[in-house]
């Protein structure tokens, strides 16, 4: 099974590797691409990155765990990111994570047992004209309350 | 005194797609600029137009385009910083998101001034919608012969490639930045060398920010002498200002540089629910703090140098009279902190310190001379760091304590009368 998926793996990592004067480069869009597909980036994909790089993988761990955006372990089906900087903090970000605490019933950090959603504090995402904000997934929603967040948690729930 | 420049067709239906943009007069100053100017004219003309990078370091553009050498064994680049990440900005995406082709041209026409042959876009992670948006964008623009080979038979070829980051914030400050694009953790790289020298593959590379490489068209459509009209003398052009905050109307403005705060706030609509204004950040998060006294300020790069402050990425956060000051120096010193990326002491340890200090305080814990603590650690980042960014988390910290000192000592003496942030 696994040798099957790197296999798979290896030739899209081809076509990436095209696009950059150096293998390094291709690190962080080989990444997002197992990311993309899987949801989270395993030790054996990390491997594999390596393995066609020319790299060890624990240079590979190491470019990983610098960035935020990573996971390395399973995530959920909806990964809800609220962002916690100034601006959304002063239109009430706080209160969206309270409730999406209470709604979920975890605590920011966590995932729930059905692995449906996670929930994650960010710092700002860029988009503070409509605070606050709260990425799910790869989607922006700005101007959130608490009536807005119900309805797309009980949409999500429904999928 | 609504004069747009770069946001002018942004919120057009269907700017992105190159008919629309070529219907509104894009790709018009493309091929002029390989017609009817040598690359050093272009640099020339930039330069008299007074353009100043819009990223938050205001460094004339024209300038630091001529630092790239004229002859090179190696191939150069252009980089454009689109990872848009300082808190209260969001002005690069307005521009990604509604005219990614004014962006495009930008790049081919700078590409051509400083003889790059290849240009990345390095995008921050999040802004996905974004990266697709600039894909189809450039996949466009090369279909109809304004990148790739030989670009509108000048035997040139331009090419642009989307580069997408991981969630960093650091990778904002440039050589973190090239960094990241080799492959790297972000972190930022003692200069000199500067990257128009040794930057990305150790070749020599221009990094410009979104707002400013959209300008290019522009100056080139209309002019230096027009562009050097608008704004102030030493701060030429618009400025994208990005409100939040406290205001009625958040959202992107686009005004001549050195509006007063006054008539950007009245943009805005004004503070919400009637209250006062207490304080602002007049450029991001890495701005120092300035309060109702500097009202009639006037929002360009030397007024607000000469009030204390800095223009930075034009990213104004507005707060109104009930705000507690040492909650946002504080959530932000925590900001800092966990986007130090731990490369020098000063920042690591620094932002560090700031961070338990005022954790204790928040918590009740306060202790006298913490004030003095929290100024003599900022003294000690200040300036002795690899990049801005240990400078950069002294600043909210410094200016809170400088007009709003009161507030740590009821703080310390555990009365804050302040609502919550």
């Amino acid at each position: 099974m696994e040798n099957s998926i790197n296999t798979l793996l290896e030739k899209d990592f081809q076509g990436i590797l095209k696009r950059y004067n150096t293998p390094r480069s291709a690190i962080l869009p080989m990444l997002q691409f197992v990311q993309k597909k899987y949801g989270y980036i395993s030790k054996e994909n990390v491997e594999t990155v390596a393995d066609v790089l020319g790299l060890s993988s624990t240079e590979i761990g190491s470019v990983l765990s610098f960035y935020g955006m990573f996971n390395t372990s399973p995530s959920a089906q909806y990964m809800i990111y609220v962002c916690s900087n100034v601006s959304c903090g002063l239109h009430g970000a706080e209160k969206i994570i309270t409730f999406l605490e209470n709604r979920l019933n975890i605590k920011e950090g966590q995932i729930t047992v059905d692995g449906k959603f996670a929930l994650r504090t960010v710092e700002c995402l860029g988009a503070c004209g409509g605070a606050p904000v709260v990425q799910i997934n790869n989607t922006y929603y700005e101007n959130m309350t608490n009536e807005k967040m119900e309805k797309i948690i009980s949409e999500m729930e429904k999928q | 005194m609504s004069e747009k420049i770069v946001l002018k067709y942004a919120d057009v239906p269907e700017q992105k797609n190159i008919g629309t943009y070529m219907k509104n007069g894009g790709y018009k100053a493309l091929p002029r600029a390989l017609s009817e100017y040598k690359p050093d004219e272009i640099i020339q003309l930039v330069d008299k137009s007074g353009l100043r990078g819009r990223g938050g370091a205001g460094f004339p553009t024209g300038k630091k385009w001529g630092f790239i050498p004229k002859t090179s064994p190696k191939p150069k680049y252009l980089v454009c910083n689109a990872d848009e990440g300082e808190p209260g900005t969001f002005k690069d995406r307005a521009i990604i998101e509604g005219d990614p082709h004014l962006l495009i041209e930008g790049m081919a026409i700078s590409s051509y001034a400083i003889g790059a042959h290849k240009a990345y876009i390095y995008i921050r992670g999040e802004f996905a919608m974004g990266a697709d948006i600039l894909v189809s964008a450039i996949n466009q623009a090369r279909e109809a012969g304004f990148l790739g080979k030989n670009v509108l038979g000048s035997g040139l070829d331009i090419d642009i490639d989307v580069f997408r980051g991981a969630g960093a914030y650091i990778c904002g400050e440039e050589t973190a930045l090239l960094d990241s694009l080799e492959g790297r953790r972000g972190m930022p790289r003692l200069k000199p060398p500067f990257p128009v020298v040794v930057g990305l593959y150790a070749s020599p590379t221009m990094i410009n920010n979104v707002e400013t490489l959209a300008n290019i068209p522009r100056i080139i459509d209309n002019g230096a002498e027009w562009f050097a009209g608008i704004g102030t003398p030493h701060s030429t052009g618009t400025k994208i200002f990005c409100i939040s905050g406290d205001v009625n109307k958040p959202g992107v403005y686009e005004t001549p540089m050195g509006i007063s705060f006054k008539e950007l706030l009245k943009m805005a609509d004004g503070i919400k629910d009637g209250k006062k204004l207490k304080a602002f950040f007049p450029g991001g998060s890495s701005t120092p703090i300035l309060t109702d006294a500097h009202l009639n300020i006037e929002m360009d790069f030397e007024s607000l140098k000469k009030a204390g402050s800095m223009l930075g990425s034009g990213a104004v956060i507005v707060l109104n009279e009930d705000r507690c000051m040492v909650k946002t120096a504080a959530r932000l010193v925590k900001f800092y902190r966990d986007e130090s990326c731990g490369k020098c002491s000063p920042c690591r340890e620094g932002t560090d310190w700031l961070a338990k200090v005022y954790k204790r305080i928040m918590d009740n814990k306060g202790r006298d001379g913490d004030i003095d603590l929290l100024l003599s650690i900022s003294h000690d980042i200040y300036g002795t760091t690899f990049c801005p960014l240990g400078d950069a988390a002294t600043m909210p910290v410094v200016s809170s304590i400088k007009y709003f000192r009161k507030e740590y000592e009821e703080h310390i003496n555990g009365k804050c009368n302040h609502t919550d942030n």
